[in-house]
């Protein structure tokens, strides 16, 4: 694959994801936010961090930073994009996924391993991974508490576009499973053509050996197998 | 010139944590009364005009396309002519 990973003045896990990317050994890019050009890849990702010191809202400055019209194009074209934490956020800014980040019921910023439970194996980045696996991914975020109105709710739960839920290291969905407060316990949703991401977690801190858990790696997986399925 | 006073805040429908925590706080000092706080944003933007009618529309549009996140937040706003 090629990916390109754009840094935003703030963002602090872009060399993460760069490192994971380019050791798994795919061409990986990093491109600077005021920069026009994506470089023809098969996958972006708007990174975690702070971008514009999360002035305004978490995200609300960055939906503006000039390569955003290059990734907005990019998506609409169902290019594959991935937003983590930050880069969640950034995406429901820009529309380019329904709801919205609310600071987390506990006010707290929440830095700590969590428990994904796989909703959907209906998408580039979860086919393959049997739905009800549990993936331990960590979390670190003070605005994580996803919050959609009644009819966007029915409307993801409809379409299947919840993809990772909250949960206990038994699979349980729970208020108590639930770290930030997020609505039906949702960690990650993808957009009605199944090709733009939104996740809290940090899969690219959980794909290396070099770490506590390897759980993210399996998305990084689905999306390889997708590719050299030839789709 | 005109000054526009904005007013962001929660829709009533949101939870707001902050809000709670305040009057958790507000309840230890001893203010048992208070029921309910809510937090918003406050923001002052002037314009370069006296055209009120003009600057409403900016400032609405302003509203829209940044300054509050309509899947979670209303705003209103008040216009003052100020001197330059």
């Amino acid at each position: 694959m090629k990916v390109s990973v754009i840094t935003f003045p703030g963002s602090n896990c872009d060399h993460d994801a760069y490192e994971v990317f380019r050791s798994r050994g795919h061409i990986t890019r990093m491109i600077w936010h005021k920069d026009h050009d994506l470089q023809n890849p098969d996958l972006v990702i708007l990174p975690g961090g702070f971008s514009y010191g999360d002035y305004l809202r978490c995200g609300a400055l960055a939906r503006f930073s000039p390569i955003m019209n290059e990734v907005i194009a990019f998506a609409e074209k169902s290019g594959f994009v991935i937003g983590i934490c930050n880069g969640f956020q950034i995406l429901t800014e820009a529309g380019l996924l329904p709801g919205a980040l609310m600071r987390n019921n506990s006010i707290n910023f929440v830095c700590k391993h969590q428990m994904l439970r796989v909703e959907s194996a209906n998408s580039p980045f979860t086919q393959g991974i049997k739905v009800g696996s549990l993936l331990d991914t960590p979390i670190a975020h003070k605005e994580g508490n996803y919050f959609i109105d009644p009819d966007g709710l029915k409307a993801l739960q409809d379409n299947d576009q919840i993809l990772f839920r909250y949960c206990d290291a038994q699979g349980q969905i729970s208020p108590q499973a639930n770290p930030n407060g997020s609505l039906d316990n949702i960690a990650g949703i993808v957009n009605k053509g199944r090709n733009v991401l939104g996740m809290m977690p940090h899969p690219e801190r959980s794909a290396t050996e070099s770490v506590y858990s390897q759980d993210g790696k399996r998305i990084f997986e689905a999306l390889e197998s997708y590719f050299d399925g030839g789709n | 010139m005109l000054k526009a006073k904005i007013f962001v805040e929660l829709k009533p429908s949101v939870l707001d944590p902050q809000g709670k925590a305040v009057t958790n706080s507000l309840h230890n000092l001893g203010f048992e009364d208070v029921s309910q706080t809510r937090i918003g944003k406050y923001i002052e933007i002037v314009f370069d005009s006296s055209d009120r009618e003009y600057v409403s529309k900016e400032t609405t549009r302003i509203c829209d396309s940044l300054l509050a996140n309509p899947n979670t937040e209303t705003y209103r706003f008040e216009l003052m002519e100020i001197m330059s």
